[in-house]
């Protein structure tokens, strides 16, 4: 089971502990080598290109027994740099409100896995960020016990303080420069969950007061000495090059400093790394840098830029029509398969079939993107954010040709990140201008550079069949056309694989220039929608009950016997039951129209129930209650916040999100003809954890995908529609209520 | 280009800029108020709110010809510590996830909340409908300026 993972320890996983010239100990854990063994790690998109060296957690205790943490995980919005930190000072014993955190720079030589994706910083972290705690701990009650001399293990710890059996007692300030010198301890006691003080009880965001205050957090808000702004004119459309351009204006301009070109080392760069090709132009890009933002907004504007078709325009038309033919087609490649699904269908009484469409999302973080570079023949250092720092220090170092260990990056904390900053081509932008200009320089976009120069959820279409006999289903197969890549291969061992005797699923894809990437939870953002609506129309050709159907088919899952499944039956059903309790589901009154879903992924497991009322004649969403099991919960406030916001998130993009190109050129470029989720559209959501003392997965990710489906089947409940294309806002014919709600 | 005298914050500031530089430019570049975001530049989201004489604008298209003779007010001024009661009602309901667009939603509830003490679901919701959160930590706002107008009573 991919959720109860053991970690091997050994000492050689500690990386170092070292006495701090200014006093206290610096101490170093390597979370990878100590997960290496029996974790499944498989990262939810292609990341085989990351760089990954070794991953440190990093505790710091003064002599006046301040406590820093260094959080080594890019904060992007989804809470770790507040709960990495409370697992390690819940087994170092100290106060939470003693815990200064501070995020952690990029350190290829000691982190491994510094990255913001899949969600899974707590889950990989859990067993090594505890361990980080438990053995400073251990050492310190060891330094004081040989001041004492007594034996460490008839002494107790609380909040820092250490105490021996004579009442004595001294501070981890007091001892940390004698822990520094001792060795590394073996086999140090992890707590027990019912003795935690600081894990599962709620902990407030760890930059709250510089977040209310408006302090300088994010990467846009980075300046340094002398640094100047850059603006960058980009190829208007998916397959274009610069031809020409004519900068007299923008030079004249107020503010302006230089109009130069880059490119040239992008390219050198996708020679010698051709994967990289596919979240980069290969275009030549004109770059106006100036003495603040504004004026090189301005200066971009005055650019009279030519442009040429270099390869095929592509149109959202085209898409849909090479998707259509590809789900027709026979050009799979299979993921998975159970039995015989051909033979089931033809063998069966009743046959379902169902086809589902998306568009292509761009990610839309509120804080454009952006990033900081300076460059001299000494060192390259770049600042802003980034979800992985390592891969793209590496991609800089490779393109500048520079030696690993003259790149400094830091991590800022960021403006959402959504999958948008796994890419970091505008760090590479950055750096392309910077080791030109040779100045301090940061390069914005602007917000419709953000949304026109993306690397967007892809354009996908999901093709449902069933075959049903003897009242029960005897056949499922999934099959994907989605433009550039497929799923990864995790998702066809997520349900309903394991509970449908002849079962499959197909994969088939469509190279683009466009470029496209991860987006919060990728595939299963659709994907989710796409099953859950199809399990309720099964449930409903079948004539059952829509979630006693589900449960049966989780009771025929045997996950011991098959180990390529990744979800717990006996997990999902527990959310499910809890859900149909706690949402009223089947007692509500009339009026109130009820969808229902449960699934996996990311390692958790999600109910939820959509509720859906008729107010001025429109089905208006009311209410989301969700069930989550993710193990222990580390940070309850932070995580009903992932939960609360990840519903909200897919709810808002499955009504509304919608983006198309017309040859090559996107067809919106800001908020105004982009529609994102508004307060006024937003239900309220209720959450109920399963609680148990299992080790916590990550919420960044999985309460979005289901959000979709769970307000699918509540319209359809309500309208009588069902909906198999979003955003659903588009089809306002189907949005309308039943005849007898218009009347009544 | 024109020398302006604007003031943010209760200090008076003179601005050399070019007419057309949005006030949001002016306080994040020339003033390091960097605590007002940029987010659309056109006027639809409010990540750059800020108060003029009072009442929430959005800095993004507003030139400094239009606030010259008026008192701006932005998240770093609302407050000496963050002890306005709107501040800490979204400390206390923990609202941010990334954090980028909250100083806007403050900025417009404060303003909101000074004019409306006892709002409504439905005014509340009227009010906070200009600010896109991307995190769509919109419960939280909900609650917190429900919270900060209990704690403003």
């Amino acid at each position: 089971m991919a959720t109860n993972t053991k970690m091997a320890f050994s000492r050689r996983a500690f990386m170092r502990t070292t006495s701090l010239a200014g006093g206290g100990m610096l101490i170093g854990f390597n979370l990878f080598q100590a997960c290496k063994p029996q974790v499944k790690i498989e990262p939810p998109v292609d990341l085989s290109n990351l760089d990954y060296k070794d991953f440190n957690a990093f505790i710091k205790i003064a002599e006046n027994g301040v406590v820093t943490i260094f959080s080594p995980n890019p904060e992007i919005g989804q809470g770790v740099k507040t709960s990495m930190p409370m697992i390690i000072a819940e087994e170092l014993d100290v106060a939470w409100k003693n815990v200064h955190v501070v995020q952690g720079k990029l350190d290829t030589e000691n982190f491994t896995r510094q990255v913001a994706g899949g969600s899974q910083s707590l889950r990989q972290g859990w067993d090594a960020l505890r361990q980080t705690g438990a053995t400073a701990k251990q050492m310190l009650v060891n330094a004081a016990a040989a001041r004492w001399g007594v034996e460490a293990s008839q002494c107790t710890v609380s909040e820092g303080v250490i105490t021996n059996p004579n009442g004595e007692t001294l501070g981890y300030g007091e001892v940390v420069t004698e822990a520094a010198q001792l060795e590394v301890p073996e086999n140090v006691t992890l707590k027990k969950p019912k003795d935690y003080k600081i894990i599962g009880k709620d902990a407030q965001n760890v930059d709250i007061d510089e977040i209310i205050t408006g302090k300088p957090l994010f990467g846009l808000d980075y300046k340094t000495e002398g640094m100047v702004y850059a603006a960058v004119v980009r190829p208007p459309a998916f397959g274009q090059k610069l031809t020409s351009f004519d900068a007299s204006e923008a030079k004249s301009m107020p503010g302006v400093l230089e109009v130069l070109t880059i490119g040239d080392k992008a390219r050198k760069l996708i020679e010698a790394q051709p994967n990289i090709a596919n979240i980069l132009s290969t275009s030549d890009k004109v770059v106006v840098v100036a003495k603040t933002t504004w004026q090189a907004f301005k200066a971009k504007e005055s650019i009279e830029a030519a442009w040429e078709d270099d390869v095929k325009m592509e149109s959202t038309e085209d898409h849909d029509k090479v998707m259509n033919e590809l789900l027709d087609g026979q050009e799979f490649n299979t993921m998975r398969e159970d039995g015989n699904v051909e033979k089931a269908f033809a063998e069966a009484d009743q046959i379902l079939e169902r086809t589902y469409e998306a568009p292509f999302l761009p990610h839309n973080c509120m804080e454009p993107m952006n990033f900081y570079a300076h460059i001299t023949d000494e060192k390259v250092h770049l600042v802003g954010p980034i979800q992985t720092p390592a891969w793209k220090a590496g991609a800089v170092s490779a393109m500048l040709d520079r030696k690993p260990e003259e790149i400094e990056l830091e991590m800022t904390r960021q403006g959402g990140g959504f999958g948008r900053r796994l890419y970091g081509d505008f760090v590479l932008e950055a750096a392309e201008i910077a080791d030109k200009i040779r100045k301090p320089v940061k390069v914005v976009y602007t917000r419709e550079d953000d949304m026109n120069d993306g690397i967007y959820r892809m354009a996908l279409k999901y093709r449902i069949k069933a075959g049903i006999k003897d009242g029960k289903v005897t056949a499922y197969h999934l099959k994907e056309a989605a433009v550039n890549s497929n799923m990864y291969g995790l998702i066809p061992n997520f349900f309903p694989a394991g509970a449908i005797e002849n079962y499959k699923v197909d994969a088939a894809v469509y190279k683009s220039n466009i470029t496209t990437g991860a987006w919060r939870a990728p595939y299963t953002n659709f994907l989710a929608f796409a099953e859950q609506s199809f399990f309720d129309e099964l449930a409903e050709l079948m004539d059952v009950d829509k979630v006693q159907m589900r449960i049966d088919l989780l009771k025929k899952v045997d996950a011991e016997a098959d180990e390529r499944i990744q979800y717990s039956p006996e997990r999902m059903i527990k959310v499910i039951e809890t859900a149909v309790e706690k949402s009223g589901w089947g007692t509500k009154p009339s009026n109130v129209y009820q969808g229902f879903v449960n699934y996996y992924c990311h390692n958790t497991h999600v109910a939820e129930v959509a509720d859906v009322e008729i107010e001025n004649g429109q089905p208006v969403i009311k209410k989301v209650t969700c069930v989550v099991d993710c193990g222990i919960v580390v940070n309850p406030l932070g995580a009903l916040n992932q939960i609360e916001g990840g519903i909200l998130d897919g709810i808002g993009h499955a009504m509304y999100g919608d983006f198309g190109f017309e040859n090559g050129k996107p067809l919106a470029s800001n908020y105004d003809r982009y529609r994102l989720i508004r307060m006024k559209e937003a239900p309220m959501v209720e959450t109920h954890f399963i609680e148990n003392e299992i080790a916590p997965t990550g919420l960044g990710e999985p309460t979005l995908p289901p959000a979709g489906g769970a307000v699918a089947n509540a319209l359809k409940a309500a309208t009588g529609n069902r909906l198999y294309k979003q955003p659903f806002a588009k089809f306002p014919e189907l949005l309308k209520p039943k005849k007898q709600e218009i009347i009544g | 280009m024109p020398t302006y005298q604007i003031t943010v914050n209760g200090v008076s500031q003179s601005v050399d800029v070019a007419a057309d530089t949005p006030l949001l430019w002016v306080l994040r570049d020339h003033l390091d108020l960097v605590g007002t975001k940029y987010g659309c530049g056109i006027n639809v989201c409010s990540a750059c709110t800020v108060h003029v004489d009072g009442t929430a604008m959005r800095s993004c298209t507003m030139t400094l010809e239009q606030v010259e003779g008026k008192s701006i007010t932005t998240i770093e001024g609302l407050s000496e510590f963050g002890e306005h009661p709107v501040q800490q009602a979204w400390k206390e309901i923990d609202v941010p996830q990334c954090g980028y667009c909250q100083a806007g939603q403050i900025m417009t509830a404060s303003a909101f909340l000074e004019g409306n003490p006892n709002p409504t679901e439905d005014e509340i919701k009227n009010a906070m409908n200009g600010n896109i959160c991307r995190c769509a930590s919109y419960n939280r706002i909900y609650r917190a300026v429900e919270k900060a107008a209990e704690n403003m009573r």
